[in-house]
């Protein structure tokens, strides 16, 4: 598998969009939940790993062919979240006013008789409700917890994927068990 | 929880992978003396386990398309190096007609003088050749970009190349062939371009067989 990709990013690098074709086939689901844990929104989580495999593209010419490539593709993919992440706060606030309507805000464009989250949560299968407690960990100890047990990488690489030092994924590990042992122990 | 961080700072080391046997042999001693440390680690590797039990998720099904509609272009290049790829038969088919007909071309073009194979009681009369009353040629003959005008014999085959079978006796114009009884051999005209090549490939694969 390692071989296939490796051979297919080579194509890439000549410029070939079909071999690029079939490493986004190959990555595409990886990514996009990826994308979709982070945000908790499919339709930006799409448009996020859309961007992730351009930005791949674009700048393949910048990837070490020693390295793994999945590594290099999650970094990229993270990046663009955390940043989505960092910007979306001034955008979502329910009662601004939207633009082009009159007098309409937010709160007009949720569902009508919608359970309450709470309650919604509890009629969730099991691994739904794991997935929604994932999601509620603070970004930082989220991407880490994602990257350790659902995508598998090693410490190492989780330190090369968000750039920061193998200590410092340690301890966000460590919080991020010990948040999600709290959350988990009743289930 | 009356243990001290020390052990659950093992512990956490433990499922990194980062701990030395002996503390390995330290955190089992322990374990096995306090059950609510133990009942601390199960919850914890509990976590573990349900965490990867999450829901997956798949990407729509058009996704890679919408990608690869987003790129930038391609280098013309590419496409055409993998359309080679994608039918290598047309492909070899393609390369040999281009060489083919080149190798025709030139060899059709760069000869308009006329060419006579090498007998000499062959006569050559400005862009006519001829047999002379009397006399056998021996061997095939082959005029090119000329006419011909038997008035002997010729012992063998004669091939005509963009040129004319001339007989200077009037009365017998039908009888063109029949006059020029005197070839021993076939008597083959050729004027067209494919005739041509027609006659080449024939005279290329009598080359093969014979052999």
């Amino acid at each position: 598998m390692d071989q296939f990709i490796r051979e297919k990013i080579k194509q890439v690098k000549k410029g070939d969009q079909s071999a690029f074709g079939e490493v986004v086939t190959f990555y595409q689901d990886k990514i996009y939940q990826h994308c979709l844990r982070m945000l908790g929104n499919a339709h930006e989580a799409e448009d996020l790993a859309q961007e992730a495999f351009i930005r791949a593209y674009v700048n393949i010419h910048s990837f070490d062919d020693r390295r793994k490539f999945s590594t290099w593709l999650y970094r990229i993919a993270t990046n663009l979240t955390i940043d989505r992440i960092r910007k979306r706060k001034p955008d979502y606030y329910l009662d601004a006013e939207i633009k082009g309507t009159d007098g309409l805000d937010m709160y007009s464009q949720l569902a009508n008789g919608a359970k309450l989250p709470g309650e919604e949560v509890e009629s969730l299968e099991l691994e739904r409700y794991i997935h929604h407690e994932i999601s509620q960990l603070p970004p930082k100890y989220r991407s880490i917890i994602m990257l350790r047990y659902l995508e598998e990488f090693s410490l190492q690489e989780i330190s090369e994927i968000l750039d920061i030092p193998l200590g410092t994924v340690k301890t966000r590990i460590h919080r991020g068990r010990e948040a999600l042992r709290k959350r988990l122990r009743h289930v | 929880m009356n243990c001290n961080k020390e052990t659950i700072e093992l512990m956490h080391n433990y499922l990194d992978g980062d701990l030395t046997s002996q503390e390995e042999c330290d955190l089992r001693t322990h374990l096995e003396d306090c059950e609510d440390c133990q009942h601390y680690f199960h919850e914890l590797k509990r976590a573990i386990t349900l965490i990867k039990s999450a829901e997956q998720f798949a990407a729509p099904e058009d996704f890679t398309q919408k990608v690869i509609q987003n790129l930038p272009n391609e280098k013309k290049r590419v496409k055409f190096m993998r359309w080679f790829k994608v039918h290598p038969v047309l492909t070899a088919a393609a390369i040999f007609f281009v060489l083919m007909m080149t190798g025709m071309l030139s060899s059709w073009n760069t000869d308009s003088e006329l060419v006579v194979s090498k007998q000499e009681e062959l006569v050559v009369e400005g862009d006519t050749v001829i047999v002379p009353e009397g006399v056998t040629v021996p061997g095939d003959v082959l005029v090119k970009n000329g006419n011909l005008m038997i008035k002997g014999t010729i012992d063998g085959n004669v091939t005509l190349v963009n040129g004319k079978l001339i007989d200077d006796r009037p009365i017998d114009s039908q009888g063109l062939m029949a006059s020029a009884g005197e070839v021993t051999g076939e008597l083959e005209t050729v004027d067209r371009m494919f005739e041509w090549m027609w006659y080449q490939l024939k005279d290329f694969f009598k080359g093969v067989f014979s052999f």
